[in-house]
């Protein structure tokens, strides 16, 4: 693996930015934090798309990013919504405070 | 067989019948069914109309067997069957089909005949009995599954009617199931007949899997034309087959249900036991006697029965019951149960005639067993009905002058039986006798007359006893004539044991037999049309009474010498007589006699505690390693699982996210190998 | 000698990681603010890398869009809803040392992935707006117009969500 950043550099950040979001959502408590490591993980693949899309000479990577920005942000507003509504009923925004899940 | 051709020939010699022979023997087939099904969902309440309704039905069922009897009997009309697939298995294809020949025809005759006089009989008979209407639901049944196994064309169909009779037979035998003992004995019969019926089953399963069809017509074709089809289960398979007679027809050694099934209502015993269940193994074997015509071969573990064929086995038997009942029935004190050992010899004396290679005769006796056998028994109904359900003839006596027509008729009935010339139980016994005689079974002859003198020895015996004499008890000086709907049938049904014989029946029979397959049988009489006979009958009635006397002396002689002698020491010992003097004669010998030679006793010592044993084992398996081990280890593996998955289930988000991070990783890792 | 463009990458890719290590795991300061704002300074890295790669436009709407709007939108709620108690609860080291674990394996089996991958074709493409534009308004009309759909529906669902009284 040269020096000169190639598609695997590209995609070696992508996997390790993905990896971060996910230690995010799996280790934090606030859902908020976990709302902006899912945000991360978005990113990372993103940054894939993009760096397929430059190394493939074809702009749909890109179109797909474009979407997937415009539905993290539709995403964004709802996920949030949900949130202060959650914590509007529970006065939490914690995750081991909602285990209505549980049996 | 061209069925087109047998149309014809039936349209053009009854031209009133436009409609199809075959037609005909569906319409038969399912009359019965019919009724059966209109009492139970109709009117079911209804004493009168249930009794209407399988009355009309049965009726109407024989009208029309009249019918294809009489088309069927004019000149060679050929072997109709009309098959339609019924069910298609990997190579086994089955068809419903029915088989409309001499021999179907004359059996729907007896079949449907009996069956309508017994219902008619019934109605005097059960009069007042709170399940009067499932009587006839039951008789109905039984009649519908008798007339299947008498159409069958193929084993399956046959076997599936046969297993109809079964059922529908305990639903008779235990009738009255309040009573403890009627329940057991159905539950006897029943048994007993599904232990044939296995033999039954796996004959058929060797027959198909050997020949690949279980058609009569193609299997007989096929067997015609390569004898050593069967290779060497050839044999075995005919005893198998064998088998499920000996369970319906109550053979030595599963004779034991047909005794016990007389705790049956009467008209019961008259239509199981004389004419119908028990005549099917007969006929069955009748309708496959192709199957025993082929080279005896045995397999290499059975080589030791040499040269013995299938026919010599069942022979053998056939004459063992046969000489077994009759001892049995001399020391019998139940007036139904002597007439179920008797029934038992006579079963055994068609076998025997089988098993001597004369189906005709078989079925000839068979055919005029069945008329005066059920006039025996609806007579025997009539005297119990008569004497408030007292069975014991010790008890009975001086019937004669209070019942004058039941007594003609049982004498008759009786005389038929033992076989007096002209009567027609003596040209069917005849038959039988000849043709163990014709056919090289001279021990069998000697046996047949044998058990002619007795069976001669105990009907007088029960008639001199129930009959004549005084009454021995307050019941039987009370007894008062039948009615009228249960003496009218034992007046006809006194008719076809008279004269039954006058027709030409046992030529008529031969020649169904012995055409076809090009044999010559021994009788070597001359075929006589039955159509152009019975504008004849009276013009040759000299030469049929006599037929036998001229044509084959010896056992015309020797059969009415037995008669003779039997009826001797019948009336020597039992005239006038107020207690049986045979025990003081015979010691332990009628000891055993009268309790059957204690077969049951030796049955329950030897296959009760085997039974058990079984029993007990299936049960271990059940309870441990079903129910142990399938139950209960299947629900408390899952409740385990269930349990070890409740701990997971906390209700927080992360730790389901991490086991979904975790089957993604398993699954990327797979995905990338 | 490597190029400018090389340690720009280098660059970029260094900061967007720390970035983002501090945004999901910062030793210091577990206040979502902060997490928020190196959530921003990650998406700008990440823009850097966008335009390396050509992505001019994307670049720009990374900016605007995430760094803008949405950003905005997690202080507006973070500031909402009051968040103090968070900072006084304990780590869970069990969860934290499972999740490092998953990540690292998760982390361990993607890159193997990415480096087997074959190199491809280095031919340039130019992610400028008008390219994308007609490939978006050409090829891709009906998943664009159906995307503005998903908009409308996200918002009447917002507005529905953060009524108080729930029907």
């Amino acid at each position: 693996m040269s020096l000169t950043p190639g598609l695997h550099h590209f995609l070696v950040v992508s996997a390790l930015l993905f990896s971060l979001g996910l230690l995010g959502v799996l280790a934090r408590r606030n859902l908020l934090v976990i709302y902006m490591g899912l945000e991360l993980m978005l990113n990372a693949a993103n940054l894939a798309l993009v760096a397929f899309s430059r190394f493939n000479a074809n702009l749909n990577g890109q179109v797909m990013v474009f979407f997937i920005i415009t539905v993290a942000a539709a995403e964004v507003a709802v996920g949030l919504a949900l949130i202060v509504a959650l914590y509007r009923k529970r006065q939490s925004a914690h995750v081991e405070d909602l285990t209505s899940l549980k049996l | 067989m061209d069925v087109h051709a047998a149309h014809n020939a039936v349209t053009a010699a009854a031209p009133a019948f436009s409609s199809r022979p075959e037609d005909i023997a569906w319409f038969i087939l399912l009359l019965p069914l019919l009724a059966a099904a209109g009492i139970t969902l109709i009117v079911r309440r209804s004493n009168f109309l249930a009794a209407t309704f399988s009355i009309a039905a049965t009726v109407t069922a024989f009208v029309l067997s009249f019918v294809l009897f009489l088309m069927f009997g004019v000149g060679d009309a050929a072997a109709v069957t009309s098959p339609f697939a019924w069910l298609h298995a990997g190579e086994l294809a089955v068809n419903l089909g029915v088989t409309v020949d001499k021999l179907s025809t004359l059996m729907l005759l007896v079949v449907t005949g009996v069956s309508a006089l017994v219902q008619v009989y019934s109605v005097g008979y059960m009069h007042g009995d709170r399940s009067f209407p499932r009587f006839f639901i039951g008789l109905s049944l039984f009649t519908f599954s008798m007339l299947g196994i008498v159409l069958a064309d193929n084993f399956v169909m046959m076997f599936l009617f046969w297993e109809l009779v079964g059922v529908s037979s305990w639903l008779l035998i235990g009738f009255w199931y309040e009573k403890e003992s009627a329940a057991d004995a159905a539950k006897k019969a029943f048994l007993t007949n599904r232990l044939g019926d296995f033999g039954f089953l796996l004959g058929i399963i060797i027959i198909w899997a050997a020949a690949g069809t279980v058609n009569f017509a193609e299997l007989s074709q096929k067997l015609g034309a390569h004898p050593d089809l069967l290779g060497s289960l050839a044999s075995v398979a005919g005893l198998l087959v064998f088998m499920g007679a000996m369970g319906k027809s109550a053979q030595f050694p599963l004779h034991v249900w047909l005794p016990d099934a007389m705790e049956g209502p009467t008209p019961v015993s008259a239509l199981i036991h004389a004419a119908t269940m028990v005549a099917a193994g007969v006929y069955m074997l009748c309708r496959v006697f192709f199957l025993y015509q082929v080279e005896t071969a045995w397999p290499a573990a059975l080589a030791f029965f040499g040269s013995i064929s299938a026919l010599d086995i069942i022979g053998g038997i056939g004459a063992f019951t046969a000489l077994l009942a009759a001892l049995m029935a001399i020391q019998q004190n139940d007036i139904k149960r002597i007439l179920a050992y008797s029934t038992l010899s006579q079963l055994g004396y068609m076998v025997m005639a089988v098993g001597c290679g004369g189906p005709d005769a078989a079925m000839y006796h068979l055919t005029t067993h069945a008329g005066f056998k059920a006039l025996l028994f609806l007579g025997a109904g009539s005297v119990i009905h008569a004497c408030h359900h007292e069975q014991d003839i010790w008890k009975m006596g001086g019937l004669r002058k209070l019942m004058p027509k039941t007594f003609l008729t049982f004498a008759l009935g009786t005389a038929a039986l033992a076989g007096l010339p002209p009567l027609s139980g003596f040209y069917s016994k005849d038959a039988v006798l000849l043709a163990a005689l014709d056919n090289g079974h001279p021990v069998l002859f000697g046996l047949g007359v044998l058990i002619a003198a007795m069976t001669t020895f105990y009907m007088l015996r029960l008639v001199l006893v129930a009959f004549l004499g005084s009454g021995r008890s307050e019941a039987a000086g009370h007894a008062h004539e039948s009615p009228g709907a249960m003496t009218w049938p034992l007046v006809i049904l006194a008719v076809p044991s008279v004269m039954l014989a006058w027709v030409p029946l046992g030529d008529y029979l031969t020649h169904h037999f012995f055409t076809d397959h090009g044999h010559v049988h021994g009788h070597g009489s001359e075929v006589i049309s039955f159509g152009a006979t019975i504008s004849a009958a009276f013009g040759l009635v000299n030469h049929i009474l006599f037929e036998p006397f001229n044509h084959a002396p010896l056992p015309a002689f020797l059969g009415t010498g037995a008669l003779i002698i039997g009826a001797w020491i019948a009336v020597t010992l039992y005239w006038n007589a107020e207690r049986d003097p045979l025990p003081k004669l015979l010691g332990s010998f009628a000891r055993g006699m009268r309790n059957r030679f204690y077969f049951d006793e030796i049955y329950e010592a030897i296959f009760i505690p085997l039974h058990d044993l079984v029993a007990r084992l299936a049960d271990w398996f059940d309870r441990w390693v079903v129910g142990g081990l399938a139950v209960r280890g299947a629900h408390g593996s899952t409740e385990l699982l269930g349990r070890a998955l409740r701990i997971v289930q906390s209700g927080n988000l992360q730790t389901y996210t991490f086991f979904f991070v975790a089957g993604v990783a398993l699954v990327v890792l797979i995905a990338l190998k | 000698m490597p190029a400018l463009t090389d340690l720009l990458f280098y660059g970029f890719a260094g900061l967007a990681l720390l970035f983002g290590f501090l945004c999901v795991a910062n030793p210091l300061s577990r206040n979502p603010v902060t997490s928020a704002m190196f959530l921003v300074l990650t998406i700008c890295s990440l823009a850097g890398l966008f335009v390396l790669l050509n992505a001019f436009f994307l670049a720009a709407v990374q900016v605007l869009v995430y760094a803008g709007a949405v950003m905005v939108l997690f202080l507006f709620v973070i500031m909402l809803l009051d968040l103090k108690e968070e900072e006084r609860r304990k780590l869970n080291k069990v969860a934290l040392g499972a999740g490092t674990v998953a990540v690292a394996v998760i982390a361990g089996i993607l890159i193997r992935a990415v480096t087997s991958a074959k190199p491809a074709a280095d031919k340039l493409v130019e992610g400028t707006t008008k390219p994308l534009g007609r490939i978006l308004f050409t090829e891709y009309l009906l998943p664009f117009e159906i995307l503005s759909l998903l908009l409308l529906v996200a918002m009447v669902g917002v507005i529905l969500l953060s009524k108080k009284e729930l029907k």
